[in-house]
């Protein structure tokens, strides 16, 4: 067996203040050298356990039992200087956060050359040639100036590239990515997974890939390992598993992905939609700080949604949709530009006037924790609004409203007296639902709603907004980085990137039909979940990159 | 039960079995706990149990050493020393505790306003509490103690004016995290008032933080009682408090009457580590909230 990973019954325990908790149980899988094994699950699964394991890496709490061996030494029960050794030569990580792991005080270059004295008895003057030569495999050009480059002067994409010529500095033959690129935009993405393509494949390298994004499975993976509660539960080639799953919930798993429709769909017709504008920005910018350090965030941004449609905000991390979005809610103040509310001018309005503007809006934020004040019970964060707007409302007529709305996004009433901390992700995104919607507003706009949640919770979440739609008739701003989602769940999008309007119109026919390059090299970037077409997609993604760079 | 009762419960019922278990693992908490207790109880309770007239003097009496009649002995003008200490107690403690409250309560409003409100409004607040922090409490204690002679009340005043400055900026930290968090965003842009937001999510949210200031605030006010009237300048006879009877000892010590100064050195010393014993274990106990 030649083997560069094998786990034999694997079965880790975390002792907690209140016991014992099994974390997963049964783990058998191994990787051959040149071959990349995906290990796939929602949150809480165990799939980033198992990675650690494979190095040793498991938290003090943690007990390991069965069988760990890399490159034919057990790392079960081995000595932390035996797993020195290991760690970084014989197999080295790769973590989802560039940002945390790089020293921000050292240069990247002298970070890379530590790692290859680390393990080799190479002098300075040859590892830094080695760093130099290690930045350029990695794709950052002008290596040796760069070398000298501190992480905060590289982008985030740039970052990863660098944790990544760590990783491969010692050639090992494991390579353990947990979550490489779900901290990076789409188009970022779609380059780190081709730059540990060509890796793994160059230098014979095994990689155990842990991940969420069935996408990226399709994109990278030669077999699957899908985990469920701590144990795998099916185990095949990446065409097997992704298209003819055998397991239940691998095809319950797979059915929630939202998947970006490529090809011309029949019989949609999304109609335009003709109600009056509830929320119109023209020629909005926004600038954050003063000076010559200023940031122009939002320039010259122009956008309409009108009664009864939803409109989707897409574009990467700065490209200012969320503050569009914000712009919008009154939060931020424009420097430049108009925006009305209902026809009013919201940074007009002041006093009783705004409030009662503000009355019609709803609000639903990315992060499912920080949304709900967790101090109060779930019925009072929903009733909020109410205490706002309807001062005059009974406490008994109150109760009812809360209960009723909270039945509304398909929650139990006897919830209103339970904390937030009782509750999961996708419940308390409902929760966040319930209280946009206590109003009855007129727009809602969701900012992320679902990005932090697990695909198949994000479709309960998505179903639900989208039936209270069509029942309640609210116009919905919807801001996302998904654009799978947002082809779904969108009648209009607009691109944003760079603080400006790259272009906008009907869902589908922008999303197929693409105007500007740069929405066309956003979509050929969003990895689908479906190996044979992606590998086309693929292929032909890097033929125009290397024609645009040619 | 209204949903806002329920909710008030909630809060109640959420915390207190896990905070209560993570103070009681704290053995020296506890224990300066128990020993904060056993003092309310000696100084309010006692003179109950062990009654003296520590109004009137009695010259017949001065001087005597602990005996059965006089636990503790009696000081230079015949007042019982124990029943004393319970009597320079009571002060000592009303003025620490209600010194201790009231500057955390100033600090509080001061800092979560200015931490909420950002930009000039901030500095201009923070600067003023810089400059608070730059005059030493003692000596504007000494000077304001000197031209009003203040009594119990004055104290508590002027005691809550100077040491208000540390829990404000501590609470303004916390605010500054605090108001960007989604659910005051939230409130914010459906209209919500800032008053609400601070009132509804930021004190509640931060009262950990203004809970274990207000321990060490109490703390640090019963040392500055005790300072001031060692000086002379607080409570004036025939009403005492630890530090007065401390001062009032002093030339017996050299006369080999210990009785006069041990014991209330020992309760001042006591009672101030207690105090700071309760903060760090509450400090510990709230700290780990975060991890549930």
């Amino acid at each position: 067996m030649n083997n560069i990973l094998e786990m034999e019954n694997l079965g880790v325990t975390f002792s907690t203040e209140s016991g014992d908790v099994p974390a997963v149980r049964g783990v058998s899988l191994r990787v051959a050298p040149g071959e990349t094994l995906a290990l796939v699950g929602e949150s809480g699964s165990g799939k980033s356990t198992v990675a650690l394991a494979a190095l040793g890496l498991l938290p003090g709490n943690a007990r390991a039992s069965g069988g760990v061996s890399v490159g034919g030494t057990d790392v079960v029960g081995a000595g932390e200087a035996e797993l020195a050794r290991l760690r970084g030569r014989t197999a080295s990580m790769v973590f989802q956060e560039p940002a945390t792991a790089l020293d921000p005080l050292t240069r990247i270059g002298r970070q890379i050359a530590e790692v290859v004295r680390n393990h080799r008895d190479v002098s300075r003057q040859e590892a830094a040639a080695e760093a130099v030569e290690l930045l350029r495999r990695v794709g950052i050009p002008d290596p040796e100036r760069r070398a000298s480059a501190f992480p905060f002067q590289l982008s985030g994409g740039q970052r990863q590239r660098v944790v990544i010529a760590m990783a491969i500095a010692n050639s090992p033959g494991l390579l353990v990515a947990d979550e490489p690129t779900t901290a990076l935009d789409v188009t970022v993405q779609a380059e780190i997974l081709d730059l540990l393509r060509a890796l793994a494949v160059d230098s014979g390298t095994g990689v155990l890939l842990v991940t969420h994004n069935m996408g990226v499975v399709a994109d990278f993976a030669d077999r699957v390992a899908v985990m469920l509660e701590g144990e795998i539960v099916e185990t095949g080639t990446v065409e097997d598993v992704l298209l003819r799953p055998t397991h239940e919930y691998t095809r319950r798993l797979l059915e929630a992905v939202p998947r970006l429709t490529v090809s011309e769909p029949v019989g949609v017709v999304h109609e335009e939609s003709e109600g009056a504008p509830v929320v119109e920005l023209r020629g909005v910018g926004v600038r954050f700080g003063r000076g010559p350090r200023a940031v122009r965030a939002l320039d010259d941004v122009s956008l309409t949604v009108r009664a009864g449609e939803t409109v989707g905000l897409v574009g990467e991390s700065g490209s200012g949709k969320s503050t569009a979005a914000r712009v919008a809610l009154g939060l931020v103040a424009p420097e430049s530009g108009d925006v009305s509310l209902f026809g009013a001018d919201l940074r007009k309005a002041r006093g009783r006037a705004r409030r009662t503007l503000l009355a019609g809006v709803g609000v639903v934020l990315q992060d499912p924790v920080a949304s709900l004040d967790a101090r109060m019970s779930v019925g009072e964060c929903v009733a909020e609004p109410l205490r706002v707007h309807r001062s005059g409302m009974g406490a008994a007529e109150r109760r009812e409203r809360v209960a009723e709305v909270l039945e509304l996004v398909r929650l139990p009433r006897e919830l209103a007296r339970r904390g937030p901390r009782e509750l999961s992700g996708g419940q308390r995104q409902r929760v966040s639902l319930a209280r946009a919607l206590v109003l009855a507003p007129r727009l809602l706009v969701a900012d992320e709603p679902t990005s932090a949640l697990d695909v198949s919770v994000q479709r309960t979440v998505l179903e639900v907004i989208a039936e209270l739609q069509s029942e309640l008739g609210f116009a919905c701003l919807f801001v996302s980085h998904d654009l799978a989602v947002v082809q779904q769940f969108a009648g209009r999008v607009v691109v944003m990137r760079g603080g400006r309007v790259e272009e906008q119109g009907p869902t589908m026919s922008t999303l197929l039909h693409p105007e500007t390059a740069y929405t066309r090299r956003l979509i050929a970037a969003v990895p689908i979940p479906d190996p044979v077409l992606q590998r086309e997609r693929r292929e032909r993604r890097v033929a125009s990159g290397t024609e645009a760079g040619a | 039960m209204s949903v806002q009762s329920a909710g008030r419960w909630g809060l109640v019922a959420q915390f207190p079995a896990p905070l209560k278990a993570r103070f009681a693992r704290n053995k020296l908490a506890v224990a300066g706990l128990l020993v904060v207790i056993l003092f309310f109880l000696f100084c309010f309770l006692g003179p109950l149990l062990y009654s003296t007239d520590q109004t009137h003097t009695d010259l017949t009496q001065v001087n005597l050493s602990p005996s059965g009649a006089h636990w503790l002995g009696t000081d230079a003008v015949g007042h019982d020393e124990l029943g004393r200490l319970m009597y320079g107690g009571k002060v000592s403690l009303l003025v620490g505790l209600a010194a201790g409250v009231l500057a955390t309560v100033i600090g509080t409003l001061w800092g979560s306003i200015a931490g909420y409100a950002g930009g000039w409004v901030d500095a201009v607040m923070m600067r003023v509490v810089d400059a608070g922090i730059a005059i030493p409490a003692l000596f504007i204690l000494l000077v304001v103690s000197a031209i009003t002679t203040p009594g119990v009340p004055g104290l508590i005043v002027i005691l809550g004016l100077v040491s208000w400055l540390v829990p404000s900026r501590l609470v303004r930290a916390e605010t500054l995290t605090l108001k960007r968090r989604d659910y005051v965003l939230t409130l914010r842009a459906i209209g919500g008032s800032h008053g609400r937001a601070i009132a509804r999510h930021i004190l509640p949210n931060s009262v950990s933080t203004i809970v274990v200031a207000a321990t060490f605030q109490v703390a640090d006010a019963i040392l500055l009682v005790a300072y001031v009237s060692y000086l002379g300048l607080g409570v004036q006879p025939p009403a005492t408090d630890w530090g007065g009877m401390l001062s009032a000892g002093l030339t017996a010590a050299y006369s080999g009457r210990w009785w006069l100064i041990v014991p209330p050195g020992l309760a001042i010393i006591l009672v101030v580590c207690a105090f700071n014993a309760i903060g760090d274990g509450l400090r510990d106990a709230f700290d780990v909230k975060g991890r549930g």
